[in-house]
C-alpha cells in the first residue's frame, strides 16, 4: 500500500534500507513503521493494540522474519510519557492541580462504602480521624501513632488496611503518606481478628479485644 | 494626524490621463478596508494602488515575526498605529521549542518607536517579552491604548507595573495564558488615581494575589469597562463588590468560585448578576460546584460563550446549569463531565457553534475516566451547527466520526486528540483512517484539521484528495511512509501550516514540497526521518526560505527539528546556538 517514492531514488538516497520497523515477537507486519529513537523508547509498545480492549487486535501471528528490520525492544511495564503529549498548553496543566484522589472504603460489617478523597489530608492521622467520622460505630486501629481508642459499647478495633498498586493489601502506616497515596487503590477497614496476619511484629501495644 | 509624507513616488496628479483615479479618492476608499487579506490582494494590482495602500494601512499583522524584518515593515508602512506579532512555533506551546529560542519583542519595539511615535496597539502572541521591553514600550509610545499578550513568556507583574504606570491612556490589558513570573500584585495600584481610560483588564493567568483594593478601585473609576478577567486569589465575596461597581460588563471572568457564603450574601451575588444585563461571556470559575450555579442563573440566559475548563464539573452540575443557558454559541469543558454531561449539552444547547473538551487528569496514564466516542455523537445529534471541535479523548471509532460529520457537515475546525499515541479504533481493532477520511470528504468548509490514533499513508490520501479549503494541519504519531506527507503536500492548495511530529516522513517528504514552501508560511518537522543532507539540499534550492535546524546531536546526521519558513529577511540574526540556519 506504501507507494516508493520516486524521489527516494532521485536523490540517490535509498530510505527503505534504513526504515525501521519495531515489532513484538509474534506480531504481523504493521503498516506503521518505527519512527524515532527516543520516541520509540519512550512510549510503551501497546501499538499494535487499541490502549482499552486488546480483544479484537488483528494479530495473525505472523512471522517475525517478515518484519524488515525487526528491532525486538521490551514493553516497559509502566507507560512512560511523552514530551509535550497530549498536545495541552503548560498553562493549563498548573492551573488544573486537584482532580481528587477518591478511593473506596469499606469497613467489615458495614453495609455500604464510602468514597474519601486522600488528597484532602496531610497524614495519616488526618485521615485516620476522617474515617472514624465516617464509620462512627467502629474505632480504628492506629499504630502509627499507638492510638488505641476503646469504643465502650462496641469495644472492637479496626486495622486499617489498603490495596496497593500491584494488588496486595497493605498494613496503613508503613510507608511515607505521599508515597501512600500515591500507590493506595482502595481502603479496607478490617475486623481486629481478620486481621491478625497484618499487625506488626512487635505491637505498641495489645489491647485485650483483638490480636 | 497623518505624517508628512513626500509625493514624489506618486505620479503627478495633473496628468492628461482624466480616468485616473485621483489618489486621494484611492486612498479614501482604501483606508475602509480593514481585512489584511483584501488589503494585501489590492496591494498586487499595480503599483498605484500598492502605493495607495500602503499609506493607508493603519495595522500589520505579522504571522511569523521572522518572514519580515521590522525595517523593511516600517519601509513600507508609514502610518501604522496597530501591530500583531506572531513568533514561536505553535509545538512550542508543549516543550517542543528549547528556551531562548528566539522571538524576541525588543528590537522591533526599538525600531517601531523610531518609525511609529504615534502607535496604540500591540497584540503579541508566543514572543518574549521582558520587563524591560514592556517599560521600554510604556515610556517610548504616548499614545498608547492596547496591549494583548498571548501565551507569551520572559515578563513578570514588574512589566504590568510598568504599563499601568506609565500608559495614561491604556484602553486595554489583556494578558492570556502567559508564562508570567509573579512578582506580587502590586502592578495594580500603580494605575493613577485620574486614570479611567480602561475598557479591558484580563489578569487570569496571574499566580498570586492582587491588591483587591486598587483592583476594586479601578474598576469603580472606569465607567466604560467592558472586559473585567481576573485572576483565581479573588473570592466570591470580593467578585460581587466589582460586579456592583460594573454592570455594564460584556465579558467577565470570575476569580475562585468557591466560598462559604451566607444566604444573604449569595441573594447579592444573584442580585448582581442579574443586573449585569449585557454579559454574553463568563469564564474562570475556578473550583465551582453546582452549589453557587443558581447565583448565575438570571444572567445565563444571555451568555453566548461560557468557558467552564477550569471547573471540574460532574455530568450532574452540567446538567443542572445548561439548561438555563440555550443561547450558548461556545461552550469550553473539562472531560470530567463525561459522556453523561455532553449529553447534557446536546439536548440544551441548540445553537452550539463551538465545542472544546480538554483533559482534566492528561499526564494520567492509568486513568480511565474521561468522554469517549458516544458523548461526542450525542453533541453532534442535539447541535447541528457546531463547526469548531476540539476534543480529548481515550477512546475513539471510525464509525463514531463518520456519523458525527454526517450530523455536522459543516465544521472548519476539526481537532480530535485520542490519547494514546497510535491507538486503533477499539470496537474494530482498525486505523483511523476512515474516521478522518469522512471528516475530509464530508466536511468541505474544513481550514484546520488535528489528527491522532493510528493512522496510515491512507489518512493522508484522503486529506489530499478532499481537503481542498485545508489551510492548517496538526500531524503526530501518523503515517507510514514519505508517500503520506507528499499526498497532502501535493493536495491541498490552500495549505498555510503544517506542524508534524514524531512521524515517520524523510527526505523524500520533505523535498516534495520544494514547490510549495513559499506558499505556505511555515513547516515543522520534529522526531521525523529527516537527515542533514535533504535539509541543506533545501536550503540551497530555496532561498527565500529559511530552512532551521535543531539537533541533540552534534555528530549524527539525523535531524531533530527542522522549521522551515518563507522571508524577505534573509537569515536571522539572533538565532541562538542551537539553532543552525541552513
Amino acid at each position: 500500500m506504501a507507494k516508493k517514492s520516486p524521489e527516494s531514488n532521485a536523490v540517490g538516497l535509498n530510505f527503505e534500507e534504513t526504515e525501521l520497523t519495531l515489532g513484538l515477537p509474534g506480531e504481523s507486519r504493521d503498516p506503521k513503521s518505527g519512527t524515532k529513537r527516543g520516541f520509540s523508547e519512550t512510549v510503551d509498545l501497546n501499538l499494535g493494540g487499541s490502549g482499552g480492549g486488546e480483544a479484537k487486535d488483528g494479530n495473525c501471528n505472523g512471522d517475525p522474519s517478515e518484519n524488515e528490520v525487526s528491532v525486538a525492544v521490551k514493553p516497559p511495564t509502566a507507560k512512560a510519557q511523552v514530551v509535550g503529549w497530549p498536545p495541552v498548553r503548560s498553562y493549563r496543566k498548573n492551573v488544573m492541580t486537584k482532580t481528587g484522589k477518591y478511593v473506596k472504603v469499606a469497613a467489615d460489617g458495614a453495609p455500604y462504602l464510602r468514597k474519601v478523597d486522600l488528597e484532602m489530608y496531610n497524614s495519616y492521622q488526618q485521615l485516620l480521624g476522617a474515617l472514624e467520622e465516617m464509620f462512627t460505630c467502629f474505632t480504628i486501629r492506629d499504630y502509627l501513632n499507638e492510638r488505641t481508642i476503646n469504643d465502650p459499647v462496641n469495644g472492637s478495633e479496626y486495622v486499617p488496611a489498603y490495596e496497593d498498586k500491584d494488588g496486595d493489601w497493605m498494613l496503613v502506616g508503613d510507608v511515607p503518606w505521599k508515597m501512600f497515596v500515591e500507590s493506595c487503590k482502595r481502603l479496607r477497614l478490617m475486623k481486629g481478628s481478620k486481621a491478625i496476619g497484618l499487625a506488626p511484629r512487635t505491637p505498641p501495644q495489645c489491647s485485650s479485644t483483638s490480636c | 494626524m497623518d505624517p508628512k509624507r513626500s509625493r514624489n513616488s506618486h505620479e503627478s496628479v495633473n496628468s492628461s490621463e482624466s480616468t485616473r483615479f485621483p489618489d486621494e479618492v484611492l486612498e479614501r476608499v482604501l483606508s475602509l478596508l480593514t481585512s489584511h487579506k483584501d488589503r494585501s490582494s489590492v496591494s498586487l494590482v499595480c503599483k498605484d494602488w500598492y502605493n495607495a495602500e500602503r499609506w493607508t494601512r493603519t495595522h500589520v499583522f505579522i504571522g511569523n515575526c521572522y518572514s519580515v524584518s521590522p525595517e523593511i515593515v516600517v519601509g513600507r508602512f508609514p502610518a501604522i498605529r496597530s501591530v500583531t506579532l506572531k513568533g514561536k512555533p505553535r509545538f512550542s506551546d508543549f516543550n517542543l521549542v528549547p528556551e531562548n529560542w528566539g522571538a524576541d519583542i525588543h528590537q522591533w519595539l526599538v525600531v517601531f518607536a523610531e518609525k511609529y511615535p504615534f502607535l496604540e496597539e500591540l497584540r503579541l502572541k508566543r514572543m518574549t517579552v521582558t520587563d524591560e521591553s514592556l517599560e521600554f514600550l510604556a515610556t517610548s509610545f504616548s499614545y498608547f491604548k492596547a496591549i494583548s499578550l498571548m501565551s507569551c513568556d520572559g515578563f513578570s507583574t514588574d512589566g504590568l507595573a510598568a504599563i499601568a504606570t506609565h500608559c495614561k491612556n491604556l484602553t486595554e490589558l489583556d494578558i492570556q495564558e502567559n508564562d508570567m513570573e509573579d512578582n506580587g500584585g502590586g502592578w495594580l495600584s500603580c494605575f493613577p488615581e485620574n486614570f479611567t481610560s480602561l475598557e479591558v483588564l484580563n489578569f487570569a493567568s496571574q499566580q498570586g494575589d492582587v491588591s483587591f483594593d486598587a483592583l476594586e478601585k479601578l474598576v469603580d473609576r472606569c465607567k466604560s469597562l467592558r472586559v473585567l478577567k481576573v485572576d483565581k486569589y479573588v473570592k466570591l465575596e470580593q467578585l460581587h463588590r466589582l460586579l456592583v461597581r460594573a454592570p455594564q460588563l460584556t465579558d467577565l471572568g470570575t476569580g475562585n468560585f468557591q466560598q462559604e457564603l451566607t444566604p444573604r450574601q449569595c441573594a447579592e451575588l444573584e442580585s448582581a448578576f442579574s443586573n449585569c444585563k449585557n454579559l454574553h461571556t463568563l469564564s474562570g470559575l475556578w473550583d465551582a460546584t453546582s452549589l453557587y450555579f443558581p447565583v448565575l442563573y438570571s444572567a445565563c440566559g444571555r451568555l453566548t460563550f461560557l468557558n467552564l475548563s477550569y471547573a471540574a464539573l460532574q455530568s450532574g452540575d452540567l446538567a443542572k446549569l445548561l439548561p438555563h443557558c440555550p443561547n450558548l454559541r461556545r461552550l469550553w469543558v473539562l472531560d470530567t463531565v463525561e459522556d453523561e454531561g455532553l449529553e447534557a449539552i446536546g439536548s440544551s444547547c441548540p445553537l452550539l457553534e463551538e465545542l472544546r473538551v480538554f483533559p482534566a487528569a492528561p499526564f494520567d496514564l492509568d486513568i480511565n475516566r474521561g468522554v469517549t466516542e458516544s458523548g461526542f455523537i450525542a453533541v453532534s445529534r442535539g447541535c447541528p451547527r457546531l463547526h469548531y471541535v476540539l476534543y480529548f479523548c481515550r477512546q475513539m471509532t471510525n464509525a463514531a466520526v463518520a456519523t458525527i460529520v454526517q450530523n455536522c457537515p459543516d465544521f472548519t475546525h476539526f481537532r480530535l486528540c485520542i490519547m494514546n499515541p497510535g491507538q486503533r479504533d477499539y470496537l474494530t481493532g482498525e486505523p483511523m483512517d476512515e474516521a478522518f477520511g469522512a471528516v475530509v470528504k464530508t466536511c468541505t468548509k474544513l481550514q484546520r484539521l488535528a489528527i491522532s490514533g493510528l493512522l496510515t499513508d491512507l489518512t493522508f490520501e484522503y486529506i489530499g484528495k478532499y481537503a481542498k479549503n485545508l489551510e492548517t494541519l496538526s500531524v503526530a504519531f501518523a503515517g507510514s511512509s514519505d508517500w503520506g506527507m507528499q499526498c497532502v503536500l501535493r493536495g491541498c492548495p490552500k495549505l498555510r501550516k503544517l506542524e508534524i511530529r514524531d512521524s515517520p516522513f524523510g527526505n523524500a517528504a520533505l523535498l516534495s514540497g520544494l514547490a510549495k514552501y513559499e506558499s505556505m508560511r511555515s513547516l515543522w518537522m520534529s522526531a521525523c526521518n529527516v537527515t542533514m543532507n535533504a535539509c541543506k539540499l533545501l536550503a540551497r534550492e530555496k532561498p527565500r526560505l529559511n530552512v532551521e535546524v535543531m539537533k541533540d546531536d552534534e555528530t549524527d546526521s539525523q535531524v531533530d527539528k527542522v522549521y522551515v519558513y518563507r522571508t524577505i529577511a534573509g537569515p536571522r540574526r539572533d538565532a541562538p546556538p542551537f539553532v543552525l540556519t541552513l
